[in-house]
């Protein structure tokens, strides 16, 4: 199977995420003007700064040319995975709920936190089942997760939290501690911590990251056996 | 175009400066909120609230208020209309 990872100007993961995805299968990066996902079974949307962050983080990615594909490739139900900024860009497009503002300690924080596995039962979470809890690392300056409480009673109602920050890890004051969440039908995933940089023990110490990926391998395995 | 963050969500750079103003002497501040101020020329102002809708702000954490101004190229007094929307 094939990952793509989307570039644009001023993402910065975009090398890690292509690393960590060829640990799962292959994978190519996807420059923002290019429209074609090259066939790509599963999407990446790295962390970063894209295009400056300018006006909100994510919301001038929101409109590229390559975000218009994965727009439908999305409501296709195909797989995509937004890591932080990339979170932030899913969020803008309205492909996940919610927003993420500026963090609540008014600083870019970077540590490795300790996530709750909420929900075990997704395409990006299934071959991390077993596990209560992630160690992945964080870092971004807006991270801090808020939708309205009516959105957030049904995220919860709905199985669509997937991962919390574990108890005293919330540094950016994200509502309910939410950390990921994915969306109504499943297909798609963010969250703010980093498992492209938590893939290798020799590297921070945890591998925990790994399982986010395997498991949408598997999904897309599932899909086609 | 007058962007801020809708009431109720916690805003950290207003918190911040909220409690930096009495350390200079200023007493008394409260609900400081921080926003921001886009500016431009446009040919029709019809497009000025879709522009807030789908980029300048975020509706679903900001509100916006927009104000048209004479066009300081002209001196055209075209009458200053102030319009405002909350989503």
């Amino acid at each position: 199977m094939k990952f793509g990872v989307l570039q644009f100007p001023g993402s910065c993961d975009d090398a890690d995420a292509l690393t960590a995805a060829r640990l799962v299968g292959d994978a190519e990066l996807l420059w923002h003007r290019d429209r074609d996902l090259r066939g790509c079974e599963a999407i990446i949307v790295p962390g970063g700064f894209s295009y400056g962050d300018y006006l909100r983080a994510g919301a001038i990615a929101r409109f590229s040319p390559v975000m218009e594909s994965v727009i439908e490739f999305a409501h296709e139900g195909g797989l995509v995975l937004g890591i932080c900024n990339g979170f932030q860009v899913l969020c803008e497009a309205q492909l996940l709920p919610g927003a993420l503002l500026g963090n609540a300690n008014r600083r870019f924080t970077f540590r490795q936190v300790r996530l709750e596995l909420v929900n075990a039962d997704t395409p990006f979470t299934r071959a991390c089942a077993g596990r209560d809890h992630l160690s992945i690392p964080a870092k971004h300056a807006s991270g801090r997760y808020y939708a309205d409480e009516r959105t957030l009673e049904r995220l919860e109602a709905e199985g669509q939290v997937v991962l919390r920050y574990a108890r005293g890890e919330n540094f950016n004051g994200s509502l309910r501690d939410i950390a990921g969440v994915c969306s109504e039908r499943g297909n798609v995933f963010g969250l703010m911590p980093h498992p492209e940089h938590a893939v290798d023990e020799l590297l921070g110490g945890s591998s925990d990251g790994l399982c986010i990926l395997r498991s949408m391998r598997e999904a897309l395995e599932g899909a086609l056996a | 175009m007058l962007i801020r963050p809708k009431a109720g969500i916690l805003d950290p750079q207003g918190v911040a400066v909220e409690r930096a103003l009495p350390a200079l002497g200023f007493d008394g501040v409260s609900r400081v909120h921080i926003g921001r101020l886009v500016e431009l020329d446009v040919p029709d102002a019809a497009q000025l609230a879709p522009m807030c809708e789908k980029l300048l702000a975020n509706p679903l954490v900001e509100d916006y208020e927009i104000e048209l101004l004479p066009d300081p190229g002209t001196g055209d007094d075209a009458a200053p209309a102030a319009g405002s929307s909350s989503a």
